[in-house]
């Protein structure tokens, strides 16, 4: 087994617990060493979604929560393929989804950002991946905000992300960002992954997904990690 | 010989999960997932309700952590998600079925916790204090220094378990490597 494959997460391209950048982990990372545990059906196994009924708008941010009109802000279209690490598509896997609005104001009511909310617009939903692991669901390209954690700290504007593979170790919770955003050079949550991560987590422009006169594409792939006790062959 | 692909990186679940990932229970217009019913109250099961906190490095409760709890022991597959972030005193709450042993390990369930501060989740399991038998014996708990063990058996009070989590200090919760 390699190592890479017994440590479970992969720490070259993912953050540590600790991050002197991001304050909020200072006192909320645990400290002591992790435990290996004897392994059990229930770490093998995850909560299976194949049968949970998607609403028929919760794939679309953009018509999940009108009220009188359409949001205000840039209809855009995510896509891509959900894989594990040998590039094996997981299909039937659920994704859920959280945003700001175009202004960058979240509802969540903890939110006190001075920037309007749109009462047409909610910020969740949620799609699964079909046969093939693919994905596919409309938004409202979120806008950058402003957080505490130093003197003028701004959030790229960014997408909450939410998966479940097939056992508990695959699950993950990420965020999506969009191409040539100047503030990710200047956000410690983005910069906590190391470099060679990073371009991960950016979306790439999508032409060929863009719909003519309506929404533009963008193209997000995302790989869940494997189960600890699974090795992977010829690493 | 398979070329392996880079794991998505980790990212918080920041403050602002609610409406998104637990609407139901903070009161959003967005049928959510799941929640911290696991069972039916009237299920024929031995129901259990868990409830703790999850408490900072300076002793504080924290106000927006989300668990999920997840169990499989062969018989019943059950998951069930929690935010800390409504209920007096940001505890949370779980109803569920207490899970059977499995190749005669101690009884457990997994949780997973999320939260602002934590760039990637954190994995424990709960164990029950009244099985002191399987307990005694089981693997995984005998590999856990002696005195950091209490801290993931949790505690039969009033009827109910209490299991605190505690992320740093004299108390710090075993967590695990998955
Ligand atoms: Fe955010």
């Amino acid at each position: 087994m390699s190592e890479m494959a017994q440590q479970g997460f992969d720490m070259e391209v993912q953050p540590s617990y600790l991050d002197k950048g991001y304050k909020s982990t200072l006192l909320r990372a645990p400290s002591r060493a992790l435990v290996l545990p004897k392994k059990s059906l229930s770490e093998s196994t995850g909560p299976l979604f194949k049968d949970f009924e998607i609403g028929a708008l919760d794939h679309d941010l953009t018509k999940n929560a009108i009220k009188v009109a359409e949001p205000l802000g840039e209809r855009i279209v995510v896509h891509g393929i959900v894989t594990n690490e040998k590039g094996q598509p997981l299909p039937y896997t659920l994704i859920e989804i959280w945003q700001a609005n175009s202004a960058g104001r979240y509802v969540h009511k903890v939110d006190q950002h001075d920037a309007p909310l749109d009462p047409n617009f909610l910020g969740t939903g949620r799609c699964m991946t079909d046969a093939n692991g693919k994905y596919r669901f409309y938004t409202i390209k979120p806008g950058a905000y402003p957080w505490g954690n130093h003197y003028n700290a701004w959030r790229p504007a960014h997408i909450h992300l939410s998966l479940f593979g097939g056992a508990i170790s695959s699950r993950l919770i990420t965020q999506m960002y969009f191409p040539n955003d100047p503030l990710c050079k200047y956000d410690p949550i983005f910069n906590a992954v190391p470099a060679k991560g990073r371009d991960l987590l950016v979306s790439t422009f999508d032409l060929d997904h863009t719909e003519p006169s309506f929404a533009l594409g963008y193209r997000f792939d995302i790989v869940l990690r494997g189960e600890n006790a699974t090795p992977f062959e010829n690493l | 010989m398979s070329a392996k692909k880079l794991q998505t990186p980790s990212q918080t679940i920041g403050p602002y999960f609610a409406y998104g990932l637990t609407p139901g229970q903070y009161g959003y217009n967005f049928p959510g997932i799941v929640d911290g019913m696991m069972v039916d109250k009237n299920d024929e099961g031995n129901v259990v309700q868990i409830i703790g906190t999850v408490y900072d490095a300076e002793g504080k409760s924290v106000d927006d952590a989300m668990l999920e709890l997840w169990q499989n022991d062969g018989e019943r597959r059950l998951f069930g998600r929690y935010g800390t972030g409504t209920d007096e005193g940001n505890k949370f709450s779980f109803t569920t079925v207490k899970p059977k042993s499995v190749d005669g390990q101690a009884p457990f369930i997994n949780v997973i916790i999320f939260m602002r501060g934590q760039l990637l989740h954190s994995y424990t399991r709960i164990y029950f204090e009244d099985e002191e038998t399987l307990n005694a014996t089981d693997e995984t708990l005998n590999s856990i220094p002696e005195d950091r063990r209490k801290t993931i058996i949790a505690k039969k009070e009033d009827g109910r378990y209490v299991f605190d989590i505690y992320m740093q200090g004299n108390h710090e919760t075993v967590f695990f490597q998955l």
